[in-house]
């Protein structure tokens, strides 16, 4: 009868789970932001942080690139979607596509941007395939293209791993609108397949994609690692500089760091309110287009445009991964030789120990955060069925809260208050951080195949004279039992791509994969970035693998759950 | 105590709106048949009876099962077994678990598999333990649902359409069986179908609901 008691209060444990760090840190952010941080003796109010903030010269630039960076590669991503699906969904390409695309949605964004830098540097892999023959460069050119001063290859760095994302939620949404049907009817009435669907579809989807959208530009609005690798770096992104403030021994420039995290803040808010506004200034000319009447002149062109970019994600992925590789097992690799002279272990060996120790770190962050959340999760959604709890779209808001808030905002904010109230920073708190995120995403993943379970399966057991409990047990999670899995690969991806909470909250004494591997950024050790990048998307990699063999396995005998 | 299964002055509304209203009781080994149009909301009932109603309908009036008022019971507790159209066999059991995850607790591991053994050989499955329900086809589901609803021993068995996705042939054989075995352990049964031949072959008391 324990549950009994416990089950209703799961939700409320839940939202404050999630809710709770992000306020925190807010709040822990305001103070020394004005002044006041007891631990380091300084007592406020006063506005000198912010002063001093303001007196940084690189300020301007730094918050511009923030929201240049941000606006910009949201409005790629999204683009290249709408492209791809308009042009291609329910064609055979579309599901090759789609095939590519979909365990390219778990590489950790820092590996995707070491790898993507590793093709597109002067020395990478572009340059080398066409060097001699078509450039006639016999040594790396002198060229600024990774880290450029406006941001463009961190652009698309974040771009080719946006697209998947949001095709695969765009994917998920379109499954709740009847496309097939308008799609011939659009059609019947002249219209071309890219033109059609983007009148009538799109609106549809894009309603129901909304809020990832929003995720993906406070996202790239105040990425740290991503902007370490490939961001411009005189000056750096705002993120980037909090990141320095924070790490400065001097405790006075959390003052300044605090500050920045509330710039951060209004920045994010200022830019998801342009977004705002631009939906409704696109609505007007979509509706304007949709009047026109025009059944699509350049469907043909654009629709192979959208193709060419789609793939262009795909490739620079799985390519910037493919180089990784390469360099964790290159000997000597002079320029412009297309591959190194010989494949060595050396570089395995020498990085073996600190590999395996980050490896531990990381797997029991992901897995204890992960198992906090698949619990949380389904006690809420168990508490929904079964006291018929209504889950309003406000509710499903809070889920996508902690998400919409940056960062560098209120992870920093969070470090203060713990130094304040005198918490030790450490394994613990880190494992609470990464809750915040990534107990969202294994709700998100799993709440539509929970509730999608047909309710008679209970009917049935009850009628059988099984307790709720046992229906749970020995019914319900057995045949949820692929989705779950699902869910702890996205829950677990999740972990080990993050940075900042394990920097920051961990007080650079927590050493996952990613931190390593971003460590790495400004030495340009190749060989090194190429092991821990490797094992870091192997860690995120492996569970999704397995999220689909286990369910194969175990059920290999039941066909009824084969596809579901 | 009176046998049986007997609804007091049950209605059933939506926002307000009175949906169904309806007061009748079923002696043991009867069937009571209902009948109306889609809509009108005879799967509610069976809901309402099961303890299953969903939150968006309101219901009043008193659900009595051998002499013991269930109206408030959890629906575990209620001995109202049920069959719905489709067999809603769990994919992830064998036919053997299936029919023992119905079986009353108790007994010897060998008592309760004699129990599973008997009761597919009653339905003409003997063998079928350890084969998965997703290879069975449609008559066999039926009957394997249909014996492991027996098996939790109900005190009353509610069908909703339970033949209607079976075809000519198969609907006759079916649905005879289903009475059968439910009159052999004198079961009050309640049948929703919109088929006469159902009906018919109920043989017993039918209502027609009409919205109200």
């Amino acid at each position: 009868m324990k549950t009994r008691r416990f089950l209703p209060l799961l939700p409320m444990i839940t939202l404050l789970a999630m809710i709770g760090p992000v306020l925190a840190g807010l709040y822990g952010a305001v103070l020394p932001a004005f002044g006041h941080l007891p631990a380091a003796g300084l007592f406020g109010p006063s506005l000198a942080p912010f002063e001093a903030l303001f007196a940084w010269q690189g300020l301007p630039r730094a918050m511009f690139l923030s929201v240049w960076i941000g606006l910009a590669s949201t409005t790629i991503s999204l683009l290249i979607v709408a492209l791809i699906m308009a042009g291609w969904s329910g064609t055979r390409s579309f599901t090759v596509l789609e095939r590519m695309l979909s365990p390219l949605l778990s590489v950790p964004h820092a590996a995707a941007a070491f790898g993507f830098a590793f093709l597109i540097s002067p020395s990478g892999w572009i340059s080398r395939a066409l060097s001699p023959s078509v450039t006639g460069w016999d040594r790396p050119p002198d060229l600024l293209i990774v880290q450029d001063p406006w941001g463009l290859s961190m652009i698309a760095g974040l771009v080719i791993k946006e697209v998947p994302f949001l095709m695969l939620i765009a994917l998920a949404a379109i499954g709740q609108v009847d496309t097939k049907r308008s799609a011939m009817i659009v059609q019947a009435l002249g219209y071309r397949r890219l033109t059609g669907w983007l009148k009538t579809v799109f609106p549809l989807v894009y309603a129901q994609i909304k809020f990832p959208i929003y995720v993906v530009l406070v996202y790239a609005m105040s990425v740290v690692d991503v902007a370490v690798i490939l961001g411009p770096n005189t000056p750096s992104t705002l993120s980037v500089q909090i990141v320095k403030l924070m790490s400065d021994p001097d405790l006075g420039m959390r003052l300044q760091a605090a500050a920045g995290a509330l710039v951060q803040l209004f920045l994010v808010i200022g830019a998801l309110g342009f977004w705002l506004i631009m939906e409704r200034v696109v609505r007007r000319f979509g509706l304007a287009w949709i009047g026109t009447g025009q059944r699509g002149k350049y469907d043909t062109i654009t629709r192979q445009i959208g193709l060419v970019l789609a793939l262009f994600c795909a490739f620079s992925v799985s390519f910037g991964i493919a180089s990784l590789a390469i360099w964790s097992f290159a000997g000597y690799w002079g320029f412009p030789d297309f591959l190194p002279d010989q494949f060595i272990l050396k570089n395995w060996m020498r990085h073996s120990d600190g590999t395996l120790e980050a490896l531990g770190e990381t797997v029991l962050i992901g897995s204890v955060a992960t198992l906090t959340a698949l619990a949380l999760t389904i006690g809420c959604l168990e508490a929904e069925y079964r006291y018929k709890l209504r889950v309003t779209s406000r509710g499903m808001l809070l889920l996508y809260l902690p998400l919409l808030v940056p960062q560098t905002a209120f992870l920093p904010g969070l470090q203060t208050l713990m130094l304040n109230v005198g918490l030790d920073v450490g394994r613990g708190p880190v494992i609470f951080a990464h809750l915040v995120f990534v107990l969202p995403y294994v709700f998100l993943s799993l709440a539509d195949p929970f509730r999608a379970w047909d309710a008679r399966m209970g009917t049935i057991a009850a009628a059988l004279r099984a307790s709720p409990d046992r229906v749970l047990w020995s019914v319900r999670l057995p045949m949820l039992l692929r989705p779950i899995l699902t869910a702890a690969a996205v829950g677990l991806a999740v972990s080990v791509g993050q940075y900042l909470p394990t920097l920051l909250i961990g007080g650079g004494r927590i050493e996952t994969l990613t931190t390593e591997a971003v460590a790495l950024a400004s030495g340009g050790d190749r060989r090194a970035i190429g092991v821990y990048g490797l094992m870091q998307t192997a860690a995120a990699l492996v569970p999704f693998s397995l999220a689909l063999l286990i369910p194969a396995i175990v059920w290999r005998n039941r066909r009824g759950l084969r596809h579901g | 105590m009176d046998k049986g299964l007997e609804l007091h002055d049950v209605v059933i509304s939506k926002g307000g709106a009175p949906l169904l209203a309806i007061s009748k009781s079923v002696a043991s080994g009867e069937v009571l048949t209902v009948m109306g149009p889609s809509g009108v909301g005879k799967s509610t009932l069976l809901a309402y009876i099961t303890g299953t109603l969903a939150p968006d309908f309101e219901a009043a009036g008193r659900i009595v099962l051998d002499g013991h008022d269930i109206t408030d019971a959890p629906p575990h507790a209620r001995r109202v077994g049920i069959l719905f159209q489709d067999d809603l066999l769990f994919p992830h059991l064998s036919v053997g678990a299936n029919l023992a995850f119905g079986l009353r607790v108790g007994g010897t591991k060998f008592e309760r598999q004699q129990k599973i053994a008997k009761a597919l050989d009653e339905v003409g499955l003997s063998g079928f333990a350890d084969r998965d329900p997703a290879t069975l086809s449609g008559g066999q589901k039926a009957r394997v649902a249909l014996m492991r609803m027996l098996l939790s021993e109900p005190c009353a068995l509610l069908l909703d359409e339970p033949f209607s996705r079976l075809d000519a042939a198969l609907r006759a054989q079916v649905r005879e069986l289903v009475f059968a075995r439910a009159k052999a352990r004198a079961l009050p049964v309640i049948l929703v179908t919109h088929d006469a031949e159902d009906a018919a072959a109920a043989g017993g008391e039918i209502v027609t609901l009409v919205p109200i």
